[in-house]
Formats: C-alpha cells, sequence, structure tokens
C-alpha cells in the first residue's frame, strides 16, 4: 500500500489518481468476465459434457461425462469473489495480484471451454481434453526464447533476433542430428546455432555499436534467407538420402520420457512429467535463469550492467565483458529452444519454421516485465493458446478466426489496461563507450 | 569552425553515399560466393583443384556473371522488365516510407504487415462491390485502402498515447490479428467477399475492374507515380512542417520535447495514423496497380521488407525510394537467376538484401574491410531514438 496514506485515524487515507484508476480498471474488467460466465452458465442446457484425460484415444481411456455446469458455476464463485475484493479496494498491490488475475483468468477459460463443448448437435459428440499436457508439449521455443530476452536484455542488449536463433536452431538442429544419427548432438548443435547468431549481435552492437534494433531485424532477414537457401541446397539425390529423407520425411524424434510415478498425479502428471527431454530443458530453465539473475554474483553483474553500466564499470566490472557472456547465454537457450521445431517434433525443416514464435517471445518478454518468471508466464499463456487453437477446431460454435486470435487479442487488452508503462532495463540498447 | 557548412555536408553525403556502394558491392561478393559454392561443377572443380586450379576460377566466373547477368537482365534489361521492377517497388516504397517515418519519432513500427493486409482488404472491397463512375471509384478504393491503414496503424499511436503500451507488442499483435483474424474472416466466412466461380480451391476475391485501376502507361501504372509524390510529401512533412519537427523532437528526446511543451501523445498518434496510411497506399500498389485477387498469400512479406527498405534508407524520403527500387530490382530479377544454366536458388536474393542492410548499419565494418581506416567507429543510421 506505498499509495494510500492515513494521516489520523477519522481521516479517510488519501488516494491518487492511478490508484483509483487501477481499481476501476480491475472492476471494470472482473465485472465484465462476471457478466460473460454468468451469461454461458445460464445458456447450458445440459450439464454433461465429455472429458478425455489422455493423449489417445483407447480401450482403457475413454471419455467420461462429468457435470461441466458445476465447474462453470465454481468459476463464476471465483469471479465473483475477486470482483467483490476489487470493489471494496482490497487486491494487494505486490506478487498476490498476479494470483487473482491468473485464478481469474483461468475461471473464464474453463467456463468457456465447458460452454463451447456443451449442447453439441453433431451426431458424434467432441470431448474435451486436458489442454495442460499439449501446452508444455508446445512451450520450449516460447519460453526459451522469452528467457533468452530476457538475459540478454536485463545486461542492457536489446535481442530483436530470438526469431532468428529459433530458426538456425531448427535448421542446424535438423541437419547436425540427420548427420550424426542423435538427437542429442542435434540440441547441442541447434544451442550453438543460437550463439553463432548471438555472436553476430555482439559483434555488431558491442564491438561496432550498431544500433540493436536495426542488427535484430537484419539478422531475422538474414536467417530466413540462409535457412531457405541452405534447406534448398541439400541435394536429393541418392546418394545424400539419408539427410534427405530425415529433412524431409518424420524420422524419429524425440520420445517423450515416462517418470514413473509423478507421471499419473491426475491433471498434472501427464503435462509435466511425460514430455520430451527438450521440454524438460525448458522448464527447468526458468529456475536456471532466475537463479542466475538474482542469487549469483553473475546476475548481479548483469543486472548492473543492464541498468548502469557507468556505475558497473566505475566499480570494476568489465561491462562488455558481462554483456557478451550474457547475449551468448541468451543464444544458446534460444538455439535449444529453436529444436523444437525439427528435433523436437516431426525432425523435418520447414521453410520459416519459426513462423514469428520469435517475436511472440519479445512480446513475452516485455509483458513479463523483463523478468524471468513473468516473461516465462506470459510465454506459457502464448503456448496455452497455441494448444487450443488447436483442440477448438473440432465445434464451430464460435467462428473459428476469433480463437484464433484470441491470444493476441487478449495480449493487447492485457498489456493495455494493466501491464501499461513497462520500464525496459534503463541501458537497454545503449551501447557502453568508455570515456 | 571556419570552414564552410556546404563543403562540410556535401563530403559527409558523399560519404555516405561511398559507404552504401561499398556495402552492396561488399552483399554481392558474399552472394557471389554463396552462389559459386552451391554450384554442381564449382564444386565438382574443387575435387582437383590443387592440380588444376584455373577450371575453379573460371566456372565460379561463369556462374556469378550468369547469375547476376540474369538478374539484372531480367529487371532492367528490357522496357517490360523495368516496368514489372517499378511496379513491384512501389509497395515497398511506400511502406518503407512508412516505417521509416515511425522510426524518426523513435516508434519501432513492425505493424506495417497488418497496415497493408487492412489496406488491401479495403481498397479492394471497395473496388469490386460500390458502383461509382470511373474515376470516382478509383479515388475511393485508394482512399478506403489508406485509410483502412491508416487505422489499424493508428490504434497502436493510440494505445502507446493513451496507456504507454510499447508499440512493438502492439504492432505485432494487430499484425497476428489482420492476418489470423480479419483476413481469415473475409476470405473464410463473408460470402460477399469471396469470388463465386472460385474453384482453385484456394479462398480469394475477385481483382477490381479496370474502372478501379490506375491507368498504366507503358505498362508502368500511375501507383508508382503516386508513390514518388508521398516520397516527396514524407520529405515535406518532416523537413517543412511543424508536425515533422516535433516529431523529430519527439524521437531525439521524448522527456526534452514534453518539457518544451509538445504533446508527444500527439505526435505518437498521428505519427502512427500517417505510417499506417502509406502502409494502406502500398496496399492500394497491389490492388488497384496490379489489379491481384486478394488471398491470404498476396501480401507475402512486404510488411517486413519494409523495415529493412526503411533501415537501408536510413530512415529519410529519398532513402526510401532507392532502397525500394533496388529491392524492386532484386525481387524481379531474383527469379531469373534459377532458370540460367548456372540454375542459381533465388533464395540468395534474400540473404543479399539482409547483407546490406547490415554492411550500411555498420560503416566501420565495411571501411575495415576495404581497409580505409578512419578514425571510431559511428553508425550512420540517423534514427537514434530506436529502442525496443
Amino acid at each position: 500500500m506505498s499509495t494510500t496514506t492515513t494521516v489520523t485515524a477519522s481521516e479517510k487515507p488519501v488516494r491518487d489518481r492511478t490508484d483509483k484508476l487501477r481499481q476501476i480498471k480491475l472492476v471494470v474488467a472482473f465485472g465484465i468476465v462476471w457478466v460473460l460466465v454468468l451469461m454461458m452458465a445460464l445458456s447450458i442446457d445440459n450439464s454433461q459434457v465429455l472429458f478425455l484425460n489422455a493423449d489417445e484415444l483407447s480401450k482403457e481411456h475413454q471419455p467420461e461425462p462429468f457435470n461441466g455446469l458445476r465447474l462453470v458455476w465454481i468459476g463464476f464463485a471465483i469471479v465473483s469473489i475477486a470482483l467483490v475484493v476489487a470493489v471494496i479496494n482490497r487486491i494487494p498491490r505486490n506478487g498476490w495480484a498476479m494470483l487473482i488475475h491468473v485464478a481469474v483468468g483461468l475461471s473464464f477459460y474453463a467456463a468457456f471451454t465447458v460452454w463451447y463443448y456443451a449442447d453439441q448437435t453433431a451426431a458424434v459428440e467432441a470431448w474435451i481434453t486436458n489442454p495442460l499436457p499439449s501446452m508444455v508439449k508446445y512451450c520450449p521455443p516460447l519460453v526459451l526464447g522469452a528467457l533468452a530476452g530476457v538475459v540478454c536484455e536485463r545486461a542492457g542488449v536489446i535481442n530483436i533476433a530470438i526469431e532468428a536463433q529459433l530458426l538456425m536452431g531448427a535448421f542446424f538442429g535438423a541437419v547436425v542430428s540427420a548427420l550424426a544419427y542423435s538427437n542429442g548432438v542435434g540440441m547441442i548443435a541447434a544451442s550453438l546455432a543460437g550463439v553463432v547468431v548471438a555472436l553476430m549481435l555482439g559483434l555488431f552492437s558491442l564491438r561496432y555499436h550498431v544500433d540493436q534494433v536495426v542488427v535484430g531485424v537484419v539478422l531475422i532477414a538474414l536467417a530466413l534467407g540462409l535457412t531457405t537457401f541452405l534447406r534448398g541446397q541439400i541435394p536429393t539425390e541418392q546418394e545424400n538420402a539419408h539427410l534427405n529423407t530425415l529433412l524431409s520425411d518424420s524420422p524419429d524424434p524425440l520420445t517423450p520420457i515416462e517418470i514413473p510415478g509423478l507421471s499419473s498425479i491426475p491433471v498434472l502428471g501427464r503435462a509435466l512429467f511425460n514430455q520430451s527431454i527438450l521440454v524438460y530443458l525448458a522448464l527447468l530453465a526458468p529456475f536456471l535463469v532466475w537463479f542466475l539473475l538474482y542469487q549469483t554474483r553473475w546476475g548481479l553483474r548483469v543486472r548492473a550492467v543492464g541498468e548502469h553500466p557507468k556505475a558497473a564499470d566505475t566499480v570494476g566490472i568489465r561491462v562488455n565483458r558481462v554483456r557478451w557472456q550474457a547475449i551468448l547465454f541468451g543464444g544458446a537457450l534460444a538455439g535449444l529452444g529453436g529444436a523444437f521445431y525439427t528435433v523436437g517434433s516431426s525432425g523435418s525443416f520447414n521453410d520459416n519454421a519459426a513462423n514469428g514464435q520469435g517475436f511472440m517471445a519479445l512480446a513475452a518478454v516485455i509483458m513479463g516485465r523483463w523478468h524471468p518468471v513473468g516473461a516465462t508466464m506470459a510465454a506459457l499463456f502464448f503456448a496455452l493458446t497455441a494448444a487450443m487453437k488447436d483442440d477448438f477446431g473440432l465445434v464451430t460454435k464460435v467462428p473459428s478466426e476469433l480463437i484464433a486470435i484470441a491470444p493476441y487479442l487478449a495480449t493487447l487488452i492485457a498489456v493495455a489496461g494493466f501491464v501499461g508503462r513497462v520500464r525496459p532495463p534503463a541501458a537497454d540498447g545503449q551501447p557502453y563507450v568508455k570515456d | 569552425m571556419t570552414k564552410r557548412p556546404g563543403l562540410r555536408l556535401d563530403r559527409k553525403a558523399l560519404e555516405g553515399v561511398l559507404t552504401t556502394a561499398a556495402a552492396i558491392v561488399l552483399a554481392l561478393l558474399i552472394g557471389a560466393v554463396l552462389m559459386a559454392l552451391s554450384n554442381e561443377s564449382v564444386i565438382d572443380s574443387m575435387g582437383y583443384f590443387f592440380s588444376y586450379p584455373w577450371d575453379f576460377f573460371s566456372r565460379s566466373f561463369d556462374v556469378v556473371t550468369t547469375s547476376y547477368g540474369a538478374l539484372l537482365d531480367r529487371s532492367l534489361g528490357s522496357g517490360e522488365g523495368l516496368a514489372n521492377t517499378l511496379n513491384r517497388s512501389a509497395p515497398l516504397i511506400c511502406a518503407g516510407l512508412g516505417v521509416s517515418l515511425a522510426f524518426r519519432a523513435g516508434l519501432f513500427n513492425i505493424g506495417a504487415q497488418g497496415q497493408i493486409i487492412l489496406g488491401t482488404l479495403a481498397a479492394s472491397y471497395v473496388g469490386f462491390t460500390w458502383d461509382l463512375p470511373g474515376p470516382i471509384l478509383l479515388l475511393t478504393s485508394v482512399l478506403a485502402g489508406v485509410l483502412a491503414g491508416a487505422l489499424w496503424g493508428g490504434i497502436a499511436g493510440l494505445l502507446k498515447a493513451a496507456t504507454g503500451t510499447h508499440e512493438v507488442i502492439s504492432t505485432i499483435m494487430l499484425n497476428q490479428i489482420a492476418s489470423f483474424g480479419v483476413l481469415a474472416y473475409a476470405l473464410g466466412e463473408l460470402k460477399s467477399f469471396q469470388r463465386p466461380d472460385d474453384d482453385l480451391g484456394l479462398p480469394q476475391s475477385p481483382p477490381v475492374p479496370d474502372a478501379a485501376a490506375f491507368p498504366e502507361v507503358l505498362g508502368v501504372h500511375m501507383g508508382v507515380l503516386l508513390s514518388l509524390v508521398a516520397a516527396a510529401v514524407v520529405w515535406w512533412l518532416l523537413t517543412r512542417s511543424t508536425l515533422g519537427f516535433e516529431l523529430r523532437s519527439v524521437g531525439a528526446n521524448p522527456d526534452a520535447s514534453r518539457t518544451a511543451g509538445m504533446s508527444t501523445a500527439k505526435v505518437f498518434i498521428l505519427t502512427m495514423v500517417i505510417a499506417g496510411g502509406l502502409s494502406g497506399l502500398a496496399a492500394t500498389m497491389m490492388i488497384n496497380g496490379d489489379q491481384a485477387s486478394n488471398n491470404a498469400s498476396l501480401v507475402g512479406s512486404v510488411g517486413f521488407d519494409a523495415i529493412t527498405v526503411a533501415l537501408l534508407g536510413r530512415g529519410t524520403p529519398l532513402g526510401s525510394v532507392l532502397a525500394g527500387f533496388l529491392f524492386g530490382i532484386l525481387a524481379v530479377g531474383g527469379g531469373a537467376m534459377q532458370t540460367t544454366s548456372a540454375g542459381t536458388a533465388p533464395e540468395v536474393v534474400q540473404v543479399i538484401q539482409s547483407l546490406i542492410v547490415l554492411f550500411v548499419a555498420a560503416p566501420a565494418i565495411v571501411r575495415w574491410i576495404v581497409r580505409q581506416r578512419r578514425k571510431e567507429p559511428t553508425s550512420t543510421f540517423a534514427a537514434k531514438g530506436v529502442s525496443a
């Protein structure tokens, strides 16, 4: 409650304009969600919906009916509580507010899903699947890309080139894993490819002081052209049949590794403990980055050179060396994320495999306010909506285009309404030149 | 400072031209290496390089000259080719102007893609549904395209001004909404938008009628002229108008401008509206100029190429025109390289494009490579306020 001050016991606390505006925004947003959830709850006729708690349909895994309406009302109750808390202005000002927002978001998501699948008219009823496993499956490029952005920008180097790092990682991961007959080597190569892009970013921005946004955009164009060109150069003749089939058909990509015991936890088990090694790495990376940035000496230095390089220099930190380290580390993360498109999924490389996901990772960095945990949450949200787009194609209650743009619209509203003016690291994008 | 200011300015300009030329040559050289190394007969000759090295060099030379020759021949060699190149340059110039203008105000407008998509939708919809007499139809169709682009750009500007939403986020999201939402909806669900005799399996709109098309002279549509007029207007706006002064001032230092009494909100909104309008104008080059059918892949990557055009043009109108023309040459000529005996993949062009921009942005590298030493490595890129 930094903005409220109590003068005497009898006087009302003095509140400034932003604080009031914040309350109004929250009440309006929660109010809209409240009305929507209520409308959905009231419009459902048949409360039974089908739910499949497995990846695939099989004899022992059949979709089971459950009372979806109850879930909608539970969500409605949660939203109601949040609304009341907002109206009486008791939403906490610290990190707990995030929890309330997430709870309201999840309630809306659950209610919408039930409403979407309820009262179907088609002969074969579509069922709801657990979105978490595919969300987690989709997350590596977004999460690792966003973390790469966070590490670079906390050190004061703008990394627009996440997209380029993903692309190069995807391409070289595919080629090297095909040549070496090893997915592990392929992932290392993908990571190195990301490092190569980072090297170029560092060379131009740190050594030659070129505008970092310019370098980033150019590197994306370069990576796109180079991977497409090289993909076309892979010979199609018999002599290189292996390489070519590996790149155009699907060989054996990474398989899920089931962790016994943990994977049978009801809802979360299959999502968190039955994934490929790449996904496990992506899930561990946020903790690693958080630890490095906030619990180590190196992390303190990184943040120092990103906020006030001159001060850091004064106390003997070599600014550009720390920045180089941060950029290269970020490149390794993003390159590994790129491996998802090839080694991690079908094994084949399609032109423009990253398809704008690097830009989404960039958005996640800003939405997460340059913090590894925030950026990871934003990236997971984007992954969830990507999974949702796949799942919701079966029923057509709402135009599919609306489902497709939902994540972008939600991001726009969230950023415009609640994230608002974000403050990048103070020295973000400024090359450091010693006087 | 006893030197005459005019002389200094000329020298600086000359240096800029020389660096750009060196950058282009350097990028073409690297492109040549790529071409040679991707050619089979050259690779064969490398097998016996040490016993007969001349073969390698002559074959490489052949491949490179054939490819670049075909590129120039297709794009500039004939009247028809030149017309194609000019038509292809027009949208790049317009959209590049839009991105440049935003750069000068310190805004990184990634949203040209979405603005162009909206522009194509509005221009083609008005063009083929409204029943108006000839020139008026053309005018309303073009205006609709420009306004739609301006609207889409304006949203980003408004969000920036009102809530401080970072324009990089908002324009990325608006791009996605335009292509997966608005465009997909128009082509997929709106019956009035689709071509009735659609038997190609690909949903697309009808092209605009001849009445709504730019008049052509020797194969060059008049939109090309319009794009040059737009460049002149942007030049006037930037260097001669109050808004342009405020725009550049906000781009250089928003805090100082606010202190001096300028409204940054007004500048952000107006800049994005104009930038979006220029992207919308780029859209009309395709719809009213080429009379293209609107489909999912019409816009392609023009919106993103516009960013590279703006960077190559260093944020100036004249620079955008020249850069757009150069990219037009490469785009039209690139395909010709495949059909020659050298069989060079057209993707080389994209590599060359990005290398040119990279070298232009980093003159220090060019100087280092051509061994022409200078004191300090500084970027000549003008838009200093650009930051994400």
